[in-house]
């Protein structure tokens, strides 16, 4: 089923990100087989499943990375599969945060640039962009780390300052793929906590891909991507955030 | 023995106490959400008395109805001490409701499939709770919430590969 309009979630709210009925294929290998989801503005989402089920495809299908073979996403009223790759990047700099299992920083630049670099190639001058990055280094338990580089870095700092880096240009939408999955237990739920107050600070919408129960027990509700698919029994409606604030 | 009267005796081994206090005191630590009935405290208290591991000093003047003060005894101490040191039975849980429930849909030909993505959602839903108290509350209530998520986890690796287990787990009961 294709549309005009992007779908609507099972409350009859118009979703902020939505994928209808998305095919991807890698070569003759199917990864998603019609996959739908709808996420409303200000929701933390955990996308859940075995490995292999394509629930990071999904993550990079909605975050307009990867473009879908067949089916519609929708980011608001706009549609990303359609769009051009100029357009979509764009929108990945302006509306989009992203943060990965790890690697992620650039080993060359300090934290404090690290964390400035999407204000930087959103054309922020660098002095104003290195201000704003460094005031998130107390909001994450970062400071005093500002000059030091990646390599300098434990795996829980590292991370923090992707969240850092994710959140500086107060996206729309942050994109969180194993966020945890190089960390032990104890620096994993420091980077969740400080995700989830964020996000609820802010009203950030999260997608979280998270193989770990403990880390999708931080989002408001969970679905999972079972074949290629998202299994529908658990796209429940939101449940009221203030009640859980 | 049994947790109600061992944490009282625990309680009574830092100082001796009023059961009032003895109360509020079990419910802060250990009743959270299930607070100890005045009725059980102080029924409680006399069985420990009359088995010699409390004594029950004078009523003492001032307000409220019971103002006996409790404090342990020899035994008292030498119990908690036993308590502490025996470790808890590692329970198997090789028949719980939900392997049951599994076996017995499978052998049926019904969705067991749908049972366990249920069984995942409310196991999840619980998580969500605890998560929010080990958040937003003290490091007791962070202790005790993390060991309800780890056994929630626990269960929910084996809906995991239960889930993943369901087509020779089905040929086989049904054989």
């Amino acid at each position: 089923m294709t549309g005009a309009r992007p779908p609507a979630r099972p409350d009859g709210a118009t979703p902020l990100l939505a994928a209808r009925d998305v095919v991807k294929s890698f070569g003759p290998t199917p990864a998603l087989r019609g996959a739908s989801l709808a996420v409303a503005a200000g929701e933390i989402v955990a996308v859940m499943g075995p490995s292999g089920s394509g629930k990071s495809t999904l993550l990079h299908c909605l975050a307009g990375i990867l473009t879908p073979d067949r089916g519609e996403v929708w980011f608001g009223a706009r549609r990303l599969d359609t769009m051009g790759e100029a357009e979509r990047s764009a929108l990945r700099r302006e509306r989009f945060g992203f943060v990965f299992q790890s690697g992620q920083l650039v080993p060359e630049l300090t934290a404090e640039e690290n964390v400035a670099l999407p204000l930087l190639l959103g054309g922020v001058r660098r002095s104003a962009a290195l201000e704003e990055a460094r005031a998130w280094f107390e909001r994450l338990d970062l400071k005093g780390l500002e000059a030091r580089r990646s390599g300098e870095l434990s795996g829980g700092q590292a991370q923090r300052v992707a969240l850092a880096r994710a959140l500086v240009g107060r996206p729309q939408v942050v994109f969180a793929d194993e966020p945890t999955g190089s960390l032990d237990s104890l620096s994993g739920e420091h980077v969740m906590e400080l995700l989830v107050a964020a996000s609820r600070e802010q009203g950030t919408t999260v997608v979280l891909v998270t193989h770990d129960a403990r880390v999708a027990a931080y989002a408001e509700r969970e679905v999972v991507v079972r074949d290629g698919t998202v299994t529908a029994l658990l796209d429940q409606a939101a449940p009221d955030r203030a009640a859980r604030s | 023995m049994s947790l109600v009267p061992v944490t009282l005796l625990g309680l009574l081994e830092r100082e001796p106490s009023h059961g009032y206090d003895l109360k509020r005191d079990y419910d802060a630590l250990f009743g959270r959400s299930r607070p100890l009935p005045f009725g059980q405290v102080y029924a409680t208290l006399a069985r420990l008395a009359r088995d010699g591991k409390v004594v029950v000093g004078p009523t003492e003047p001032g307000a409220g109805p019971d103002r006996k003060r409790y404090a342990i005894t020899d035994d008292g101490v030498a119990e908690v001490e036993a308590w502490l040191a025996e470790t808890v039975e590692p329970e198997p849980h090789l028949q719980t409701i939900l392997f049951a429930k599994v076996t017995l849909a499978l052998v049926l030909g019904r969705p067991a499939e749908r049972y366990l993505d249920a069984q995942r959602a409310a196991h999840l839903q619980r998580m969500r709770v605890l998560t929010e108290m080990r958040r937003t509350g003290s490091t007791v209530d962070a202790l005790l919430a993390d060991y309800g998520l780890f056994h929630l986890e626990a269960d929910l690796r084996w809906i995991d590969i239960t889930a993943a287990r369901l087509q020779p787990l089905s040929e086989e009961v049904r054989g």
